[in-house]
């Protein structure tokens, strides 16, 4: 996909291009806000990456602007400031996702494809579909090759979110934050430990598995591979 | 100023007084000359005469003299007398000479001089020599007071301001001392409970809190050295140490990922500081909203629930139901976090402590006691021993025991804060073994501005 990124710092841009090149995305960059923002205008984007403080033209003010003449491209801020009330700040300001300096590459990797994959209309999907599992939406029921399987509230939208990213990197980080809604470090590795609960229920008793854990990133859920 | 109104209330006594004291003199010489007069008209000059002549014998202030029209004496006690008070009639102040031991004395007298129809003329008069003297006694007494009030108020004042100053000049010095980079200084107290005492008292209890922050600043850089330090260290050691044994791909594959895993420590731990100090500064809080507690509790303990399961661990709750209260739902939920899993960290790592076979629990309870809310965490583990009390409260501080485990130190610290930033505070008390955590949390919290100060 192709990805602007909009970062003022030479060796973090670099560094950016680079590792996105090698994840197979198309890569652009602009130095500053104003540069930035007419590369945003000018062209079709999947994704931007966007600094909260830029030179000319500040992080946030291009986002707005974006959004003022109607642009939707997906935005995920990144910032050293990481409390929450920054985040809501960049949120509000249109982003659609928030990254506090300093961060993992995989984190931000994950993060930015969710986000393309946002952009493309949801809700006309009532069911998820990987392989034999199936999730219906609307009923809430998940099967596997035919056979039900019951899962707790809590189970249930974490496959959901697994589900919706389907093929995608999904991180410990993306998944605290979108089905518990945390913004914070709960320590232990509590959300490991949700994830093989889940595993229990869907992999356990059949034979290819679904629900792959990725070394240094986080989880997907997919059909085949490693 | 003190000496102007002591002047003008010593004035007016005076002038009071002497007043008082002439309107006297002249009320008793017009009742003389009234009764003089009722004499002359009932017998004539002559009855006038014996009255005059009568009255002055008595041994008193009383001065009388009557003539006839030729001037020549013809009854009273004033005989040497200027011949120039003939010519005036009405009041006269005049001065006669009255014989006494050693001689004729001059007095000073005030009379009425009167013609009478067939030329005669009466002189009804008082000695007012002795009023004089008093009026110069009081005049005197009135100078000398003067004086001494305007003495008293120029050495007092001196005195004073003298003090004033210096006690001011104090203030100076101590903080002259403290700009020089010695907090311990301080202003001395007089004791005398003055405005001064007062403005000494505080600037001392300022100077206080200011140390009291400087040292704990000081903690915190001394610990950030060793706590910050000491893992970089071991990311260089790592660094070299696997540059310099080689060993191919695999290797420096592995001794990278166990990097990024000790940079990511780092960061946890920096992330960390870094709330605190907002937190302590008071510059976090913006995000307070009307959070149902116990539904943000019930779901941190659910999101811990499978970690208990997993580990043997009794996750026990007792949260009552629909507690609602001003808070920030993410600085709560991680606070609680924290306590949760310090307690699976600390509390049932250790299970010979425990002593039965029992499985290990950990309560989690919330309540609503009055205006406030209970909330507290609670494990059977070893406990925090006595003298060491709310010392794990602070940045950095692990207990020697509970080095193992890894861990920040900072996870009971940004409880406190958290707490101190809803206005409330944090119990530390046994549970017989093991230790539970209390945080006590004012329901109006946030509502009431800055709850940092």
């Amino acid at each position: 996909m192709r990805v602007l990124v909009i970062e003022d710092e030479a060796e973090t841009a670099a560094y950016l291009k680079k590792a996105l090149k090698e994840s197979g995305h198309l890569v652009e960059h602009a130095a500053d806000g104003e540069t930035g923002l007419a590369l945003a205008e000018g062209n079709a984007y999947d994704v931007m990456i966007v600094d909260r403080m830029l030179p000319k033209l500040d992080g946030l003010a291009v986002i707005e602007t974006l959004r003022e003449h109607d642009n939707r491209t997906p935005a995920l801020i990144l910032s050293a400031l990481g409390e929450v009330d920054d985040r809501v700040k960049g949120l509000r300001a249109g982003g659609d996702d928030y990254l506090s300096k300093p961060y993992a590459f995989s984190e931000l990797l994950a993060r930015i494809e969710a986000l393309a994959r946002r952009s493309v209309p949801e809700e006309a999907e009532t069911r998820y579909v990987v392989g034999d599992l199936v999730l219906d939406r609307l009923s809430h029921k998940v099967a596997r090759a035919g056979q039900s399987i019951p899962l707790q509230p809590r189970e249930y939208r974490l496959l959901e979110y697994l589900m919706k990213h389907a093929g995608q990197v999904v991180t410990r980080t993306m998944l605290l934050e979108s089905v518990w809604g945390y913004h914070f470090d709960p320590q232990t590795n509590v959300i490991d430990v949700h994830i093989s609960r889940l595993r229990a229920k869907i992999d356990k008793n059949f034979e290819k598995p679904l629900l792959h854990t990725i070394r240094g990133a986080g989880y997907t859920i997919r059909v085949g591979g490693s | 100023m003190f000496g102007t109104a002591a002047a003008l209330a010593i004035a007016y006594i005076y002038w009071n007084t002497s007043g008082l004291l002439e309107r006297q003199l002249e009320g008793a010489i017009q009742a003389e000359i009234t009764g003089l007069a009722e004499q002359y008209h009932a017998g004539g000059i002559s009855q006038l005469t014996r009255a005059v002549a009568g009255r002055s014998r008595r041994e008193s202030d009383e001065l009388y003299l009557l003539t006839d029209r030729n001037g020549r004496y013809v009854a009273g006690n004033l005989t040497s007398v200027s011949p120039n008070l003939w010519n005036t009639v009405g009041q006269i102040e005049f001065v006669y000479g009255r014989p006494g031991r050693g001689g004729p004395k001059q007095r000073l007298a005030l009379a009425n001089v009167f013609r009478l129809l067939n030329g005669y003329r009466l002189i009804v008069g008082r000695d007012i020599e002795d009023r004089r003297r008093f009026q110069t006694v009081i005049w005197r007494a009135f100078l000398i007071g003067l004086g001494v009030v305007a003495l008293f108020g120029i050495v007092g004042g001196i005195f004073v301001s003298r003090s004033l100053l210096a006690r001011i000049e104090e203030v100076t010095a101590t903080s002259r001392t403290i700009m020089s980079g010695d907090l311990t200084g301080r202003i001395p107290v007089s004791g005398a409970d003055d405005e001064i005492d007062r403005l000494a008292e505080n600037l001392n209890a300022m100077l206080d809190r200011i140390e009291q922050l400087m040292t704990g600043l000081q903690e915190v850089s001394d610990n950030i050295a060793h706590d910050l330090k000491t893992p970089l260290n071991r990311l260089r050691n790592r660094i070299e140490g696997s540059l310099r044994q080689g060993g191919g791909e695999a290797a420096y594959r592995d001794a990278l990922e166990q990097t990024i895993e000790e940079a990511d420590d780092l960061i946890k731990t920096f992330n960390a500081l870094l709330s605190i100090a907002r937190l302590e500064a008071g510059a976090v809080g913006k995000s307070m909203e009307d959070v149902e507690i116990s539904q943000l509790i019930q779901d941190v303990a659910e999101l811990y629930e499978p970690v208990a399961e997993e580990r043997g661990v009794e996750l026990k709750t007792r949260i009552a139901s629909g507690i609602t209260m001003r808070a920030d739902r993410q600085l709560i939920g991680q606070a609680l976090a924290n306590l949760i899993d310090n307690a699976f960290k600390y509390g049932v790592s250790n299970r010979s402590t425990g002593g039965s076979k029992k499985a290990p629990s950990i309560s989690i309870a919330a309540k609503k006691d009055a205006d406030r809310v209970e909330i507290s965490v609670a494990d059977h583990g070893p406990g925090i021993p006595k003298n060491e009390g709310e010392r794990v409260l602070e940045r950095f501080v692990r207990l020697e025991e509970s080095r193992t485990p890894p861990g920040s130190g900072l996870g009971l610290s940004l409880v406190a804060a958290v707490t101190r930033l809803h206005g409330g505070d944090v119990r530390l008390e046994g549970n017989k073994p093991g230790l539970r955590v209390v945080l006590s949390l004012p329901m109006n919290s946030g509502s009431g501005g800055n709850p940092a100060a």
